[in-house]
């Protein structure tokens, strides 16, 4: 096994772990706003796997996908901040 | 094995890690605000060395003008994000206040109620 293989498992692994507890948390999360935060995060580990994959398989065609992701990620939770009124708690 | 797979390497894996703690982060901490502070340092610190990998493995002058505009979009848009979420999370009372050592805008928002509006 090559070492960018060894790499791969290993990353994997970790956006893994942290994917499930962002789920975990969009499930759990008290208020509207902490899933607002845990699907930003989501879609960010989103974002980082996918380039880790373009670096280790040497390849871009995804790269199209993580500028745009980059661009609009950041409409959705600004929509919930912005108008979320005072007794949207859950 | 050269050199730039070593260090595409450990740049993937510093990308993983920071990933990680913010996901055991945002389920660790108590409220909002915390939250926010696990949330996006990783993500910005995380793509970017996601990034450099790209064109660590890839170095031709149409990737690295992408990779570019992808961190700038990201660095543009992640402080907004962050600021309307804390600020709703104030508005709508999501702060726990008994943890908060000092509360600069309470100060502000009561000396704005005294000197009239």
């Amino acid at each position: 096994m090559t070492f960018l293989g060894v790499v791969a498992v290993l990353a994997g692994l970790m956006f893994g772990i942290g994917a499930i507890a962002a789920v975990y948390h969009i499930i759990r999360g008290p208020s509207i706003l902490d899933r607002a935060l845990a699907t930003d995060v989501l879609l960010a580990i989103a974002i980082c796997s996918l380039g880790a994959e373009m670096a280790i398989n040497r390849h871009t065609d995804t790269l199209v996908v993580m500028l745009v992701l980059a661009m609009f990620a950041v409409v959705g939770s600004i929509s919930i901040a912005r108008f979320m009124a005072r007794q949207d708690v859950s | 094995m050269s050199a730039a797979e070593i260090a595409t390497g450990l740049l993937i894996l510093v990308s993983a890690f920071l990933s990680m703690a913010a996901g055991i982060g945002i389920v660790r901490f108590p409220d909002v605000l915390t939250r926010l502070h696990a949330a996006t340092k990783p993500q910005v610190l995380g793509l970017a060395s996601v990034l450099v990998a790209i064109v660590v493995q890839v170095p031709t002058w149409g990737v690295l003008t992408t990779v570019v505009l992808v961190m700038t979009f990201q660095l543009l848009t992640q402080p907004m994000t962050a600021h309307m979420l804390g600020r709703a999370a104030y508005r709508s009372d999501h702060v726990r206040r008994d943890l908060l050592i000092e509360d600069d805008l309470d100060h502000d928002i009561a000396e704005h109620d005294q000197t009239g509006r």
